[in-house]
């Protein structure tokens, strides 16, 4: 499958990536770049200043630049092969699609007991009510064209490419 | 103490597209944004802004953009706004005043006095999309006549050494610790899928670029930094930095906070000591001299590889030109007064030497006029802004020409003319490692590229139209240009006849 990875020696940590994740996620513009996002690669501005100024609570990202200007990297979920996340999910939220391995929680079976973010190896879940992870972004997980995320990337620090696991 | 300099740049934030996400802040190498939690708001420090545009271009919103600064002074065309301002910058400082990049004050540009011509009716223009067209072009030392052995197809005079380009234009000198190794490297990679050539300037060739030598011209100049037999044997071509056309005449100082430990080893000088190239070649005060340290290059290398002179162009660049030639020279770079630099002092930058259009054909009428035009390749180098500067400039008797911010400029440079401060927020002009990772050479090289592409169509649609197929035709070709808003003395300088003669 393709999985989006970071390339510490290149990301600047602008965090540009979690702006548009968050824009991409929120609800007042999420649609729009469901729609088109992916394939184009572009966001509009005013989605952005929509999902950062009008919606309370503030839409969550799902990336999370870690490090400083010197040193940064992107972390986001790794769709691993064999997920803790999906083994520990006490209400079967969280399950990883078959065919595309792309895992994703379901918001209305979650009930945030946080057991994937104490099981996730990586840190890359957060919950707010329910957990809220990396889905691949599109239309619809897994979908083809670019994660919100690699898109905004200014530096391509962040790529979308065939893992080999 | 109060301070009568007054900042540059007013940055303006438009408080209904921001969204407080603070890339402005963490982009921004001079701290001009700074998000002030107790107000709420991102405030910027206008004195520090140097108008680099980082934070336009990075904001998600399109929430700012720069001004210049709005205070006015009572007017005066005399005691201009910039003057008085340099003023008090000394007056408060007591230093010389350093800038950057090319020359921008208003002296008249003599390429937007020349048109070029195209074909009408009496011979035909050439459709570059249907028809072979010659971009390339070889520099070197040409012999006066040669010998060939027919029946074998072969050349029996041996040729001096000769340097193949597959676009007339090359990447000037711009050296590792100027600019980021990034940004060598970008140039670099790009000359080698381009085939051209790039150019270490004066600071050593880093060994990461030692696989790209073959698109290397190699710099010695007056401080003779990462000079020694590897360094010459590995390049293309040898290039002796006598001038830049942005500082004619005086030396060049990086300053000890730029010599990195990886700067040190490539200019082979102590960590953190500033390196300071003289003035003029301390072995080099006349021609002669010139002539021993081309020779003892040419022996250094076996005389395998074409040898290069860089002058500035000023007062009697003819006759220097003329004397560089009999001096051995394979190929002679003019450099004009319009010519970039990563750092030199702002008065010597706006105010010393002449115009590369000038200067280009004056030297190529003097060689012609002594027959040894062929014996050497010309550049033209100082602010070759477009293709139609460089068709004027081969019409005019270049060979070839150097480009030095055209490049920078598609590797995001934003002409802020800053980059001796060593903060360069595009990751160019800074040997900070945490700023040169801002230009991934991936990208960069792309853009090079494409610029060079889109110039090479540009220039065979250009000479197309004139009715030639080949780069080889237009050298020296002045009845393909004509001047308009010229005096006679500018015209029969230049050696081109007015629009409608």
């Amino acid at each position: 499958m393709r999985r989006v990875y970071s390339i510490e020696e290149l990301c600047l940590d602008c965090k540009l990536c979690e702006i548009w994740c968050r824009t991409a996620h929120s609800n007042v513009a999420g649609a729009t770049w469901r729609a088109e996002g992916p394939i184009t690669g572009r966001m509009d501005p005013f989605d952005i200043i929509k999902a950062g100024k009008l919606e309370q609570p503030e839409p969550q990202s799902r990336i999370r630049v870690e490090g400083d200007t010197v040193a940064s990297m992107a972390v986001n979920c790794r769709h691993c092969p064999e997920p803790k996340c999906v083994e520990g999910c006490i209400s079967g939220a969280m399950r990883q699609d078959p065919e595309t391995h792309v895992i994703t929680c379901d918001p209305t079976r979650c009930v945030g007991c946080r057991t994937c973010v104490a099981l996730c190896p990586f840190g890359t879940i957060v919950v707010r009510d329910v957990a809220l992870k990396c889905d691949l972004c599109g239309d619809g997980a897994g979908a083809p064209g670019m994660p919100a995320c690699v898109a905004a990337c200014p530096n391509r620090a962040l790529v979308y490419v065939e893992s080999e696991v | 103490m109060i301070s009568s300099v007054l900042p540059n740049f007013k940055v303006v934030r438009d408080k209904d597209r921001c969204i407080q996400c603070g890339v402005c802040e963490r982009q921004c190498s001079n701290n001009v944004h700074h998000k002030d939690d107790v107000l709420g708001v991102i405030t910027a420090e206008d004195s520090r802004c140097v108008c680099c545009q980082r934070c336009v271009v990075m904001c998600p919103t399109n929430a700012l953009h720069i001004e210049r600064y709005p205070q006015v002074n009572r007017a005066n065309a005399n005691w201009t706004h910039d003057l008085v301002q340099g003023v008090y910058r000394e007056a408060e400082t007591g230093g010389v005043l350093l800038t950057s990049m090319g020359n921008p004050e208003p002296y008249p540009v003599y390429w937007d006095h020349l048109l070029l011509n195209a074909s009408q009716v009496t011979n035909p223009s050439i459709d570059p999309l249907r028809e072979p067209m010659e971009t390339r072009v070889i520099l070197g030392r040409k012999p006066a006549h040669i010998e060939v052995n027919e029946r074998e197809g072969k050349l029996i005079t041996k040729l001096p050494p000769q340097l193949v380009l597959d676009f007339p234009i090359m990447f000037g000198a711009m050296s590792y610790g100027a600019i980021s190794l990034n940004a060598q490297k970008t140039l670099a990679m790009a000359a080698r899928e381009l085939g051209t050539m790039f150019n270490t300037g004066e600071g050593g060739l880093h060994r990461d670029l030692e696989e790209y030598a073959d698109n290397a011209i190699v710099q010695v100049a007056s401080g003779r930094f990462g000079v020694d037999a590897h360094y010459l044997n590995t390049a293309r071509m040898i290039e002796i930095k006598i001038g830049q056309g942005a500082k004619p005449g005086i030396g060049g100082h990086l300053p000890g906070e730029k010599v990195t430990e990886d700067v040190s080893r490539t200019r082979m000088i102590p960590e953190g000591t500033d390196a300071i190239s003289p003035a003029p070649h301390h072995d080099i005060y006349s021609i002669e001299d010139l002539r021993q340290l081309i020779t003892s290059l040419k022996e250094a290398t076996r005389y395998t590889k074409p040898i290069s002179v860089k002058i500035a162009a000023v007062h009697n660049i003819a006759a220097i030109a003329s004397g560089v030639a009999r001096a051995g020279a394979d190929v002679i770079v003019v450099d004009g007064f319009r010519g970039g630099t990563g750092a030199a002092p702002l008065r010597i930058r706006d105010n010393v030497g002449i115009p590369i259009e000038l200067a280009l054909a004056s030297v190529d009428q003097r060689l012609r006029d002594e027959s040894i035009r062929s014996e050497v390749s010309v550049i033209a180098a100082g602010s070759i802004r477009s293709s139609a500067d460089v068709v004027r400039a081969i019409a005019l008797g270049a060979d070839a020409v150097y480009i030095g911010t055209a490049a920078l400029l598609a590797m995001g440079c934003h002409l802020c003319k800053s980059c001796s401060a060593g903060t360069c927020n595009w990751g160019i002009a800074t040997t900070r490692t945490d700023l040169s990772k801002r230009l991934n050479p991936e990208i960069q090289t792309e853009h090079v590229v494409n610029l060079i592409h889109a110039w090479g169509h540009e220039i065979e649609e250009m000479i197309g139209g004139m009715g030639i197929n080949s780069i080889d035709s237009l050298r020296g070709n002045r009845l393909m240009l004509r001047g308009v808003g010229l005096n006679e003395k500018e015209l029969s300088i230049l050696g081109v006849k007015h629009a409608g003669e």
